[in-house]
């Protein structure tokens, strides 16, 4: 199947053309139409930038300095500014990490929609009112004419999520990007999103980009992860080869981190990983993640964090392959009791 | 026999907040209700036990840990450290019994002044409680910092030059420095990546074998409580709905909201949410 977003040597940078600071380092990933792909990675790993730079939001004074970006085959770097403008309005829709930072708390929500379907579809006024009704409907709210006259502050986080789902795809796109979209919620309210998220996508073939730290959020709705590490996609595939099989140490080390309702009684004592993540200034030789890898050996700051096939769809960065033939172990549960 | 009394014995607290009134109200001139933030809770916490307070947000975590210490003050109820009634103490005792009970917060810049560096803020809770060894300032400092399994070269730092978990340290260097017998831990580990979080974990569970510290420990993560806490209490608007040993509530949960919390909860398992 060809992919429907394509991004390839993605380069990200801050700072100074000189001495720029690489935030996003040759990333790349793609995503299906209809797929659900789930990214992954500890915070400051490039996720958000990732998203971002779809839709060409890169905040300055960061810059999209390298790489391709493909969108059913149009090329989403070169866009003039009127395509890029039927872009977002039509084929991407973007979830923000920070909800309120994209809600505007002086307007009603049915106004905001409203809005966005006017500029967006060209629609007239009054039937953008009502379409904006419908389409908080459409994402579960209940009551939808009375919460339509509502301000964002009014509303619980998960009604304020909804609404964002609402204006992300009131257009239909045919890929949605979701930055950690129920980080803030509650586990009950943040099953309804992601449930509210598989509909959309069942509904209308829709594919999904789903940015999370958590890995009990990827497992529930994605066909595909792709774990990033200090701006590096690190390994990718399958949702079930992943979590079984896990290839790269750095998504090991993440998965044994996971605290499970199974240990209920038992004391669990987890590695987690040590250390930190690279800052910006700091330039790795070869592996990034080597000061922090157990399974670290010399030769690895030579390495390239070039991807490498496992198998169908699974790809490492680690040549090394610690972990060959261990297959069978389901990655999830090596937590070590005691 | 003082083995037998719960160190921390908490009896029917509750701890109203007046709400402000919404437009309607104010036009029809009718008063704004009161709202039950924390509504007649009990429970006891074990000399060196690990308590998780397990809830979803706005559920009452945060007031209930709050009256415990008297940040806020509760409108009712028994509250004991060991036989010691806290809500009729003030003065010197009331500052005796806020040693004995630190808190944890999840932002530790809650706790840390931005402008301190570490060292000097360990000491300050030494010589203010007047703990033995802080007129030793670098050996106090050091020790504090080895017990949260860091390194002294942190303690020339301020809070912002730390890392996420660094600073979590810090903070619980900083609350252990004053000598507790209870950490009330306030999401302590909630804002952290899984990789720190793990550590962090290991290390309560460190202060508990070592230095024999109960830990009221809140957490809106079930599994976090699951791999943490010897019991668990859950608490739904206000209300303790269940309380018991962790494997028990979790393994057969009697209260309908645990039940659905634990529904909820994600696993990591590969299964999937209905659709
Ligand atoms: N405006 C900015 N200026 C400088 N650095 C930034 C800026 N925005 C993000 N970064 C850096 O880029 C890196 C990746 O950020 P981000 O994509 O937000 O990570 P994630 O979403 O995975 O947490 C981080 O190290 C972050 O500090
Ligand atoms: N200072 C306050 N004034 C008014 N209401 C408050 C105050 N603090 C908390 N509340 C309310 O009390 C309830 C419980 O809040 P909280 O204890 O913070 O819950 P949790 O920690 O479980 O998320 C919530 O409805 C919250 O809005
Ligand atoms: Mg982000
Ligand atoms: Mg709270």
């Amino acid at each position: 199947m060809t992919a429907l977003l394509r991004i390839e040597g993605l380069r990200v940078e801050f700072g100074d053309g000189d001495a720029p600071l690489v935030a996003v380092d040759g990333a790349g990933l793609s995503v299906a139409p209809g797929e659900v792909v789930g990214l992954i990675g500890e915070s400051g790993s490039g996720k958000s930038l990732t998203c971002r730079s779809v839709m060409r939001l890169v905040p300055r004074p960061g810059r999209i300095a390298a790489g391709e970006i493909e969108f059913d085959g149009r090329d989403v770097l070169a866009m003039s500014a009127q395509e890029l403008r039927d872009f977002r309005a039509h084929d991407a829709g973007m979830i923000y990490q920070d909800p309120f930072s994209s809600l505007n708390p002086v307007y009603r929500i049915r106004d905001q929609i409203a809005e966005t379907l006017r500029v967006n579809l060209g629609v007239g006024k009054a039937d953008a009112r009502a379409q904006a009704v419908e389409l908080l409907d459409g994402v579960g709210i209940r009551d939808p004419e009375r919460r339509a006259l509502s301000y964002p502050h009014e509303l619980s986080g998960g009604m304020r999520q909804r609404v964002m789902i609402a204006l992300a795809t009131a257009s239909r796109p045919r890929l949605l990007l979701a930055d950690e979209p129920t980080t803030a919620l509650d586990v009950t309210t943040q099953a309804q999103i992601l449930a509210l998220l598989l509909r959309l996508r069942a509904e209308r073939a829709m594919a999904v980009l789903l940015v999370s730290h958590d890995f009990g959020v990827i497992a529930q709705v994605c066909d595909r992860v792709v774990v990033m590490y200090a701006g590096h996609v690190v390994e990718t595939g399958p949702l079930a080869a992943l979590y079984t099989n896990a290839q790269h140490p750095y998504t090991r080390a993440l998965l044994e981190s996971v605290p499970e309702l199974e240990s209920a009684g038992r004391r669990t004592r987890r590695p987690g990983i040590a250390g930190v993540p690279p800052e910006l200034t700091e330039v790795l030789p070869g592996c990034v993640f080597k000061p922090r890898c157990r399974h670290a050996q010399p030769g690895c700051e030579a390495i390239s964090m070039a991807l490498e096939p496992v198998s169908e769809g699974h790809e490492t960065a680690c040549p090394v392959r610690p972990f060959a033939g261990t297959g069978s172990a389901p990655t999830a549960r090596a937590g070590a009791q005691r | 026999m003082t083995d037998q009394l719960p160190l921390l014995r908490v009896e029917g607290v509750m701890k109203e907040f007046g709400l402000r009134r919404t437009a309607s109200e104010r036009v029809a001139r009718s008063a704004a209700e009161a709202h039950r933030a924390v509504d007649d809770v009990s429970f006891a916490l074990r000399r060196g036990e690990i308590l998780g307070l397990a809830g979803e947000s706005g559920s009452g975590k945060t007031t209930l840990a709050r009256c415990i210490v008297r940040l806020i003050e509760p409108d009712a109820g028994v509250i004991e450290l060991d036989g010691v009634d806290v809500r009729a103490a003030s003065g010197p005792e009331l500052r005796e019994l806020r040693r004995r009970m630190q808190m944890v917060f999840q932002d530790p810049y809650a706790s840390l002044n931005p402008r301190m560096t570490v060292a000097t803020a360990l000491l300050e809770v030494g010589r203010v409680h007047r703990r033995p060894g802080a007129e030793n300032g670098e050996q106090f400092v050091r020790d504090a910092l080895e017990r949260v399994h860091l390194g002294p070269g942190i303690a020339t730092r301020r809070p912002r030059e730390l890392s996420g978990g660094q600073r979590q340290r810090v903070a619980i260097a900083r609350a252990l420095a004053a000598g507790p017998e209870v950490l009330i831990a306030d999401e302590p580990v909630s804002a952290l990546d899984v990789s720190v979080q793990a550590q962090l974990l290991n290390l309560f569970g460190d202060l508990r074998d070592e230095l024999g510290v109960a830990i009221l420990f809140v957490a809106h993560q079930l599994a976090v409580i699951a791999e943490i806490a010897d019991r668990v209490a859950v608490m739904n608007r206000g209300r303790l709905v269940e309380v018991g040993e962790t494997a028990a509530v979790f393994g057969n949960p009697q209260d309908e909201y645990t039940k659905a919390l634990l529904a909820a909860h994600p696993h990591i398992r590969l299964s999937r949410v209905a659709s």
